[in-house]
């Protein structure tokens, strides 16, 4: 569960006032908008990579205001991806997992599942930098599933892919939040990607969010 | 659409022909004069060296090369540069990622700081860093301090020499570190955090990896400044024979003393071991990463 109470934040000229949402465990929510809304320094602020003003952040019912980003267990996948450039495809799975000092078996074993969930398998070994668009997509996903968090927030995921591998990630998203179950805020400016991943859509206009659409 | 297709015809017929257009802009001039210039400094550097080549002879160098004096201070210099480098990048390292990732209060003063020795003339960095250890406070002064109580003297000997390089080579790596973490895109750090890193473990584990190339750089820089290092050295350290004299001092004081031979002599051996050094630490550099 993802809940925002009264959210107000302040980045230099831009400003989001009382914010809040609250998206139900294992929920797929959509995030839209125009450009400069502020749709990536709210799931900034999810993740806690920016300090809110005011207000309250609660994920799957404990207040992380004023946690620090390493303890708050969300998954994230920038715009750019920002995969590690010195890294193998495996390590980016294994990376999260070494940090919590899981045994060599467990980090295979989650590395081998998560490769076969997201059809990486052929690309364990091969370094980041000759993978594709949708390759890299999908190894920035896999490492933000890698430790089972509770809450995974996409910024964009798909936005400078093309029209086919597009599609074929929708399918696979909507595969992927339905095997883990995990709650996804998913910005998008596509009505048409909203609709073929999200069972739930907000909007966020001058600084406030709107819940415009539930499907059961 | 006729009358389009004829106005558009009657327009065509007026522009010179596209083959003349071509000839008339050629790239050779633009070549000649970045060559041109170019060249000049280049030329200038090659025919230097040739100059040193021609005036000194074979017996010289066998002669410089046999002298206990000049054998100790070329393996004086090789330590103390690779002292010098060592503590230049590991200050420089942490030093350029805290002024490339985070605006603290004061931080415009600490960059303008670290640029001090690189405008400082040399002769008074020497100067100032003589004053610093003999400054007495209340009685107390730090060379004294040094020497008595912790057994570890600094003036006028070999811990003076890389101190002096120091000094001077920890700006330049400094420089070198910032402009690196600048160009690495510190998304990837705030993602790692998200995965559980704390910012050392960000830094370790995500910035340090991808820096592994201006880590090279800032080395090399720091290496050959402290190689080239002489002013400081001279006012801080001396120039005594056997004991802080390194090859910098060497060609001050072979010359001191009129030998003109054995100066240009020990310079070429400089030359060649700065090259070495340098093509060593590029070919490291550009070694092509996995």
């Amino acid at each position: 569960m993802i809940r925002l109470v009264d959210v107000s934040i302040r980045a230099g000229q831009f400003a989001l006032q009382n914010v809040c949402l609250e998206i139900p465990s294992g929920r797929y929510a959509a995030l839209m908008g125009r450009t400069g809304q502020g749709k990536t320094t709210l799931l900034e602020t999810i993740c806690g990579l920016r300090k809110v003003d005011s207000g309250q952040v609660i994920i799957d019912r404990v207040d992380v205001t004023d946690w620090s980003p390493s303890d708050r267990g969300v998954g994230y996948v920038p715009q750019d991806l920002a995969l590690f450039p010195t890294m193998t495809v495996r390590e980016h799975l294994a990376f999260a997992l070494r940090l919590r000092k899981q045994s060599v078996s467990q980090i295979n074993k989650r590395t081998d599942e998560l490769a076969e969930l997201l059809q990486i398998t052929a690309l364990l070994d091969r370094n980041i930098k000759h993978l594709s668009g949708g390759e890299s997509q999908r190894v920035a996903l896999g490492r933000a599933l890698s430790f089972r968090p509770a809450v995974l927030l996409l910024d964009e995921p798909l936005s400078a892919l093309d029209e086919e591998t597009r599609t074929e990630m929708h399918v696979l998203l909507k595969q992927v939040q339905q095997t883990t179950k995990v709650t996804t805020l998913h910005i998008t400016h596509s009505s048409e990607e909203a609709s073929a991943v999200a069972d739930c859509r907000f909007n966020i206009e001058s600084g406030r969010v709107q819940q415009i659409e539930l499907n059961p | 659409m006729n009358g389009l297709v004829n106005e558009v015809e009657s327009s065509a017929a007026e522009l010179p022909s596209r083959s003349t257009v071509q000839r008339q802009r050629s790239d050779v001039p633009f070549f000649a004069v970045m060559g041109g210039l170019s060249s000049c400094f280049v030329l200038l550097i090659v025919l230097m060296l040739a100059a040193d080549v021609m005036f000194t002879s074979l017996s010289d160098f066998t002669t410089a090369l046999v002298k206990p004096e000049i054998q100790a201070a070329f393996k004086l210099t090789m330590l103390t540069c690779t002292a010098s480098a060592v503590l230049s990048l590991m200050v420089a390292t942490p030093l350029g990622y805290l002024l490339s990732r985070y605006r603290f209060p004061g931080r415009w003063i600490v960059d303008t700081l670290v640029d001090i020795p690189i405008v400082l003339p040399p002769l008074v960095l020497g100067l100032s860093l003589l004053i610093l250890f003999h400054l007495s406070i209340n009685g107390w002064q730090l060379e004294r301090w040094l020497r008595d109580d912790i057994g570890f003297g600094v003036t006028y000997r070999w811990p003076a020499v890389v101190l002096a390089q120091f000094s001077v080579a920890c700006a330049f790596a400094v420089r070198t570190m910032r402009v690196t973490f600048d160009q690495i895109d510190p998304r990837a750090e705030d993602v790692a955090r998200t995965l559980g890193c704390t910012r050392a473990q960000a830094f370790l584990k995500v910035a340090l990896p991808q820096a592994e190339r201006g880590m090279i750089a800032a080395a090399t820089v720091a290496w050959a400044r402290s190689l080239g290092e002489f002013g400081p050295i001279l006012v801080f350290a001396g120039a005594t024979r056997m004991r802080t004299e390194v090859l910098s001092t060497t060609v001050f004081l072979e010359l001191s003393v009129g030998e003109l031979n054995s100066a240009v002599a020990v310079s070429l051996i400089m030359v060649a071991v700065a090259m070495v050094v340098l093509l060593l630490l590029r070919i490291l550099g550009s070694r092509p990463s996995q």
